[in-house]
């Protein structure tokens, strides 16, 4: 049946097809939709993991159990799970384990744009690419033929645009797979005598699978005249298609890891000009010029952000439409707190004691655009709490009576609980603020090990983080709800000048959870108004100044009463009560 | 058929995702081939969002570029401004009128330009300005503004009234479907 699909639906669709048995990832954009449409299989188990490395872990427990297994992550996920990945390439599978990792040219919604192919090449790993949902779908099944044959973990290299674009696909049937497990300590015990062993195996798997890469018909020669040749793959080969149509010989590489050289040299051969179109990194590029070949790609596009149609067709000197514009400036719409951000309070009252705040992953990020401008550190997942630990250790008093970290729960749970570990263990004075608002909320709310409700929204194991912390040796550990601006002041002055390591909660619910219950929108009575915008000071996006006085949107408004705390006139009231 | 390129534009959390999932699933229908790209993740978060449609016997890109697109279809006045550059020469606007102030504006540190309808036409683009969530409020519900927009948008296309019917019936809830059929009526015979 034909269907428009979104890319990772697509995936997902191809996994159950192809008898995946088992899924473990965490959440990160662009790839959580295949895990959150794999769910919707019942022959499928399906989990959200702490953070990738455990489900790459769990992942190749079942397939050492014998059943077909598959954990996804973002680009950056997968520097978390690179441990796993490297020397999993050297024991191999049982049956079919397939990794996915989604880049994010562009950075819509990552700290960075790593290019994840160097990951494949590394770790000496074949690697897929496509360039729609329907490749997404078949990719996903061949994907784990190759694993099976070739006895290696096979990564799907997806991008935000292949991920997040919805195209027509062909859905099947699924077909089941299963094999047995059988004790091999020569081949899963990696101690040095074994790896020694395991590692030509590797180099050797790597030859065959470039004899492979040179006739599977996911790399294909689409010719069309000899003037120019252009290699591509991923959504980049969508590009050059909508600009050169039939007009130029284009070599589409649904393989790119590793690459097929002969097939390379002999498409080279049959064009006067070869240039390689990809984004980001020039790793193809690099490749075929290994190979001896003149080739062009880096001295006509760039290397950061993603392409288009236009800005390829410009690489090729052909012209592109402008475009309308009207004169007037245009303000910019960056993405914000929602009204009712439980965040919001916290950061205003940590602004307010002039707090050197070094953050981390989710949505609290927000936390460092205007006007709360309190977060000075953003790096990856759990940096915040190692980074205050040694800030605290190097400036010592200066610093540990106004420097915390924060870190969500989900964040916390990923990768925040080793950073706490040091804390205690080398005693820094620092003072961590768990932002527990009982989601992931920026992915699009998946649960996680503390919300205490499993990836289909049922019961499951809770981590009690007041308990946690404890047992880390942490004694001071305090509960806060973020809505009331007078206890967060109170926690966190108290806190910052304890003597010892602390960790503050700040606890309340996701605004935009559909378990939580708003109430009414409140307004500004005009009267009491004085325009004096103290209510400004929080960033809520439903409270603006109309002739000089606050006006609340009702339509975004879900009253939560922080404005009100701020106004010395008593403006603010509830429309229930009005 | 040459392809076709619509994009959606509005503030995260508008429902520009329902308006596109309508779309892909009508165009579809009638024999198209289609893609639609989507954002997720921090732009949600009350940013500037688009979605591109395309449609046509064979569609590659699933992204519309500066100066392709043939409908831009408007959940508020200032997105309309910013993405006017996609437009193509002779397109067709289908805009909300209705102000979303972003941050930058409710700190003081920007202005939201006025009149900007005015402007836009006065560069001899056609554009249809409805209040849509006036018109959705008069269907039932002002989450119905993405459903005045279609309305408005069916009136351009060679596509059956039954056709688009269908396409709200297979994505709207039931016990919406009253309140959405409204709308797309209301925006459908929106007088330009």
């Amino acid at each position: 049946m034909k269907e428009l699909m979104l890319g990772n639906k697509a995936l997902a669709r191809g996994l159950w097809e192809a008898g995946v048995k088992f899924v473990s990832s965490y959440p990160g954009t662009p790839s959580t939709e295949i895990t959150e449409e794999a769910v919707k299989f019942d022959d499928i188990y399906c989990e959200w993991a702490p953070n990738e490395k455990v489900a790459m872990e769990s992942a190749f427990g079942a397939s050492l159990a014998g059943k077909r297994a598959f954990c996804g992550q973002k680009h950056v996920g997968l520097n978390v799970a690179a441990d796993p990945l490297f020397t999993l390439s050297y024991t191999g599978v049982n049956a079919g384990l397939v990794v996915v990792v989604a880049d994010d040219a562009g950075m819509h919604s990552s700290q960075n744009e790593q290019d994840s192919r160097h990951y494949a090449i590394a770790a000496k790993v074949p690697m897929l690419e496509p360039s729609d949902s329907a490749e997404a779908l078949n990719f996903a099944k061949l994907a784990y033929e190759i694993s099976e044959q070739f006895d290696t973990p096979v990564i799907i290299k997806m991008c935000t645009r292949v991920a997040h674009s919805q195209s027509v696909v062909e859905t099947g049937e699924r077909v089941e797979h299963a094999k047995a497990y059988e004790k091999n300590i020569a081949k899963y015990v990696m101690m040095p005598g074994n790896a020694k062993r395991r590692h030509p195996i590797v180099e050797e798997r790597t030859r065959k699978l470039i004899d492979y890469a040179e006739t599977t018909p996911i790399n294909r020669v689409e010719l069309a005249g000899n003037e120019l040749g252009i290699i591509t793959s991923s959504t980049c080969y969508q590009y050059v298609k909508e600009v050169f149509g039939e007009t130029a010989s284009v070599l589409k590489l649904g393989m790119i890891n590793p690459l097929p050289a002969e097939l390379i040299k002999k498409f080279a051969a049959q064009v006067k000009r070869l240039v390689v179109v990809e984004e980001l990194d020039a790793v193809i590029e690099t490749h075929v010029k290994s190979l001896g070949l003149q080739v062009e790609g880096s001295n006509l596009l760039p290397r950061i952000d993603e392409f288009s149609q236009n800005l390829i067709a410009q690489a090729f000197g052909k012209k592109t439409a402008a475009g309308v514009t009207i004169e007037d400036a245009i303000p910019p719409r960056p993405p914000v707190m929602c009204a009712g951000c439980p965040h919001r309070g916290l950061f205003y009252s940590l602004k307010k004691r002039k707090c050197t705040v070094l953050g981390d992953i989710g949505c609290y990020t927000l936390g460092a655009v205007p006007p709360l401008s309190t977060i000075e550190l953003t790096l990856c997942m759990g940096a915040s709490i190692g980074a205050t630990h040694g800030f605290n250790k190097m400036l010592g008093k200066d610093s540990e009576g106004k420097t915390v970290a924060v870190i969500g729960d989900s964040t916390f749970m990923h990768s925040g609980m080793t950073g706490l570990a040091n804390v205690a263990y080398n005693q820094s004075n620092s003072t961590v603020i768990i932002l527990d608002n009982s989601i992931t909320g920026m992915t699009g709310h998946q649960q996680n090990p503390s919300t205490g409700l499993n990836i289909k929204g049922d019961p499951a194991g809770k981590i009690d983080l007041e308990a946690l912390c404890r047992a880390m040796g942490i004694e001071r550990v305090r509960v806060v709800d973020p809505y009331d601006l007078k206890a967060c002041d109170t926690a966190i002055k108290e806190e910052l000048a304890a003597a010892e390591p602390s960790v503050i909660i700040s606890r309340r619910p996701c605004a935009l959870l559909k378990t939580v219950k708003h109430k009414p929108p409140l307004y500004v009575d005009a009267d009491k108004c004085i325009g004096c915008k103290s209510c400004m000071k929080i960033g809520c996006p439903a409270i603006s100044m109309k002739d000089g006085k606050a006006v609340v949107d009702a339509t975004q408004c879900v009253g939560c009463g922080v404005c009100s705390q701020l106004c010395p006139k008593k403006a603010f009231a509830s429309t229930k009560e009005a | 058929m040459e392809t076709k390129n619509i994009i959606i534009v509005g503030v995260g959390g508008q429902g520009s995702l329902l308006a596109s999932k309508i779309l892909g699933h009508l165009l579809l229908n009638e024999g198209f081939d289609v893609k639609v790209s989507e954002v997720h993740g921090m732009s949600q978060r009350g940013g500037s969002v688009i979605t591109y449609v395309r449609f046509g016997d064979k569609v590659y890109s699933p992204v519309v570029d500066k100066g392709q697109a043939d409908f831009i279809v408007s959940f508020e006045i200032l997105e309309t401004a910013r993405w006017l550059s996609y437009l193509k020469a002779g397109g067709q606007i289908v805009t909300n009128t209705q102000q979303i102030d972003p941050m930058p504006v409710i700190t003081g540190a920007a202005e939201y330009p006025q009149q900007l309808v005015e402007k836009i036409r006065a560069q001899g683009i056609k554009i249809d300005a409805m209040d849509c969530l006036t018109l959705a409020r008069e269907a039932g519900s002002q989450k119905a503004v993405n459903i005045v927009l279609l309305g408005r948008l069916s009136h351009y296309f060679d596509i059956s009234e039954e056709a688009w019917q269908n396409s709200l019936k297979a994505n709207v809830p039931a016990k919406f479907l009253e309140i959405n059929q409204r709308a797309f009526e209301l925006g459908k015979t929106f007088a330009s």
